[in-house]
């Protein structure tokens, strides 16, 4: 067999043939960048399908190999639900809220927090379990954290979808203020993105961040009304409870789907201007740590 | 000509060890923070663990031109393709590129264990920077290329290393970039695998595509680039037609060779061997040392030793293996005594090779030091003592006379 390897002079007339039209202007200059450089929404779109196919990828090897698969997904907060309503619903008599019943009550609050919690918990160490792509290949880093984020949303919709079932059954009213829904919802969502940009940025220098990470997420979980309701806490402490951005977002998710739970404007407005402030940050951060993801890896 | 990749007095920085004893954990940055002010201004201070990877790199590439880096280990060639990959950002310096870039730093980047051949080769290709559309467009190819298609759902952690490299190749090859940055993929693969990834580069040059081919494989660099860059320490310190450029790259492995004589020497003061090698040259037949040959001249390699001990049956063997796939090209044997050496006996080989019919290409002296029986003494080659390669240039322009390893003497008669 003959393999035809190009010769010098063969090559040489090779280069004389195709050509295509440079551009004018360079389509990349690479130079040292400057971190106030807004994040480049530009390139995002441009690599818009990495982003699904890693969301799709990180959704497929999750419940690769697992038996029941994708029930998993309503399995997690399921159980929850169950042990939750029977130790502290039960045992413990936590009260719920409104007419609603405990379990109900607690499903709606778990939904939120088990999108919220897993997201974090990965987003958080999306960065370093990527590090293999980060040091061989160019794509905008953003697309790691928020690739985790959107993988998760189709947990969210399908446990989101358990809930109408479950509000059905238990003869929930269903009410206009449920059109408000959105809103809380879309804050949840923002304020996991703009928390696992920073953790995942700040995790690649600081691994101390990782380990401290599921140990913050449990104290958030009681911190946050996720098993009980706002009125447990002391009216003293309110004000600084409504500082965690979750307060105001679950007790105003709540009062959208069930009646007889008052919105809490102010809790609201915090987690609004606490969510948007996070996510300027966070998109901060990382842009300057962006620079050194490779050589710190 | 205007060209497409245009580099211009690019430097990188990159902290020594100085940077695990600077803060590594929250609460000493936390504290550090607090005097931020002074210490960016200290940093100057710690010039001496600074290293510079890269400095003042110039140089222009024009569209369709293939160009080799070549360089030692840490001479700064990896962190140029890293930033031409937008991987880590430049210190100082700039970069204008005028076409898109893919870059295959490894083959099979982001490949997912768990995941299926198939689900690999969207995975890959989106990584690569492929559409959907481009990778479903050229699926089929890219299956039959990668020659896995019986396995195209069985996860990929069930492959063989061999079928791994076979799928990340090939998706890799059906990359369609103006700019394609090429780092010793090569290295990887069986031999028939190597030739056909070879051929797959030539094809992609032959399009009018600019590759950069960052490669320790001189003989893979001269067959494919028409011009290369020699970086050393961070400095270009040679560009041009890649025959000049490679043997400036060699005198400058033969400068660096004194390592090879005071590797030697350290052999020469171990104890244990019965009988050692003590000096090793190559040259051409009026004595000179060299080590790069046209087709057809005389090598002459001449190689020392001393016996420590009394021995008996001492022979040489002398092979030459391609630089490309260590396989044996070719070998010598010579007994040096069928009888009994006294200790302290020293002599000298020369083994002459007339009008040597090897083709272009790279090659790695082996010799060996044993009794005939097969005991070894001791060996001389690339990763005992860092023998540079031999190196063969031919004048011949027809690819089917610069294939394989031999010319042999052939009579052709037409009727």
């Amino acid at each position: 067999m003959l393999v035809s390897e190009a010769t010098p002079a063969q090559r040489e007339q090779q280069f004389k043939a195709p050509q295509f039209l440079l551009p004018e202007k360079p389509l990349v200059v690479i130079e040292a960048s400057n971190a106030w450089v807004p994040v480049n929404v530009g390139d995002l779109w441009t690599y818009r399908e990495l982003l699904f196919i890693l969301a799709w990828r990180d959704l497929k090897v999750r419940y690769k190999q697992t038996v029941v698969g994708i029930i998993w997904i309503v399995m997690q907060p399921l159980l929850m639900t169950v042990i939750f309503t029977i130790f502290l619903g039960s045992l413990a008599r936590v009260p719920s809220a409104g007419q609603v019943p405990y379990a109900i009550f607690v499903y709606a609050g778990l939904v939120l927090w088990t999108f919220f919690s897993g997201a974090i918990s990965v987003g958080g160490q999306s960065l370093l379990g990527n590090s293999q792509l980060i040091t061989k290949i160019y794509f905008p880093r953003l697309i790691i954290p928020c690739a985790v984020i959107v993988g998760r949303l189709i947990d969210l919709c399908i446990s989101l979808a358990l809930l109408a079932i479950l509000m059905v059954c238990y003869r929930v009213p269903i009410t206009w203020s449920i059109l408000f829904m959105p809103i809380p919802l879309a804050l949840t969502i923002l304020l996991a993105l703009g928390f696992s940009m920073l953790t995942a940025a700040l995790n690649i220098k600081y691994r101390d961040v990782g380990i401290a990470l599921p140990m913050l997420i449990q104290l958030w979980m009681f911190t946050s009304p996720v098993l009980y309701d706002v009125s447990l806490v002391p009216s003293r402490w309110q004000r600084i409870y409504a500082l965690n951005p979750l307060v105001g977002i679950l007790q105003n998710f709540r009062a959208s789907l069930f009646g007889g739970i008052p919105f809490d404007w102010l809790a609201l407005a915090i987690a609004v201007f606490i969510t948007f402030s996070l996510l300027v940050y966070s998109a901060y951060a990382f842009r300057r740590a962006d620079k050194s993801f490779a050589d710190l890896v | 000509m205007k060209p497409i990749i245009r580099v211009n007095n690019l430097s990188k920085q990159y902290l020594l060890g100085a940077r695990r004893e600077a803060p590594t954990t929250l609460r000493e940055t936390v504290t550090g923070v607090m005097r931020s002010p002074l210490k960016s201004l200290k940093r100057n201070g710690h010039q001496d663990q600074m290293l510079w990877a890269l400095k003042n790199v110039c140089f222009d590439v024009q569209p369709a031109e293939v160009v080799g880096i070549v360089g030692k280990n840490g001479a700064g060639k990896s962190t140029l393709l890293k930033i031409l990959s937008r991987i880590t950002e430049p210190t100082t310096g700039r970069i204008e590129l005028y076409g898109n870039v893919g870059s295959l730093l490894e083959v099979g980047t982001g490949f997912h264990p768990e995941l299926t051949g198939r689900e690999n080769i969207y995975l890959n290709g989106s990584i690569l920077g492929m559409s959907r559309a481009e990778i479903e467009r050229k699926f089929d190819e890219i299956v039959v290329f990668s020659e896995i298609e019986r396995f195209l759902d069985t996860p990929v952690k069930r492959y063989s290393s061999g079928m791994y490299v076979r799928l990340a190749f090939a998706v890799a090859a059906h990359l369609e970039p103006k700019i394609l940055i090429v780092d010793e993929v090569l290295a990887v693969g069986d031999l028939n695998f190597q030739k056909k990834c070879l051929g797959k580069m030539n094809e992609i040059s032959a399009e009018g595509r600019t590759v950069l081919f960052v490669s320790h494989n001189l003989t893979a660099v001269r067959r494919l680039c028409s011009r290369t860059i020699v970086i050393d320490e961070g400095i270009i310190i040679a560009d041009g037609p890649t025959s000049e450029a490679l043997r400036s790259y060699n005198d400058l492995m033969r400068e660096k060779n004194v390592d090879e004589k005071t590797n030697m020497d350290k052999r020469l003061a171990r104890a244990g061997c019965a009988v050692r090698f003590t000096g090793v040259s190559v040259g051409d037949d009026k004595d000179n040392e060299k080590w790069d040959f046209m087709s057809g001249d005389m090598i002459r390699i001449e190689v020392s030793y001393r016996a420590f001990e009394t021995v008996s049956d001492l022979c040489i063997y002398f092979a030459l293996r391609s630089g490309i796939s260590g396989e044996v090209v070719t070998t010598v044997k010579q007994v040096i005594s069928d009888t009994e050496l006294a200790s302290g006996y020293s002599g000298t080989a020369i083994i002459e090779l007339p009008n040597v019919p090897l083709r272009a290409g790279d090659y790695d002296p082996y010799i060996w030091l044993g009794s005939i029986n097969g005991q070894g003494f001791d060996v001389l080659d690339r990763d005992s003592v860092s023998l540079p390669h031999i190196a063969i240039s031919s004048n011949a322009t027809d690819p089917h006379l610069s294939a394989g390893y031999f010319s042999i003497p052939a009579h052709v008669t037409l009727r």
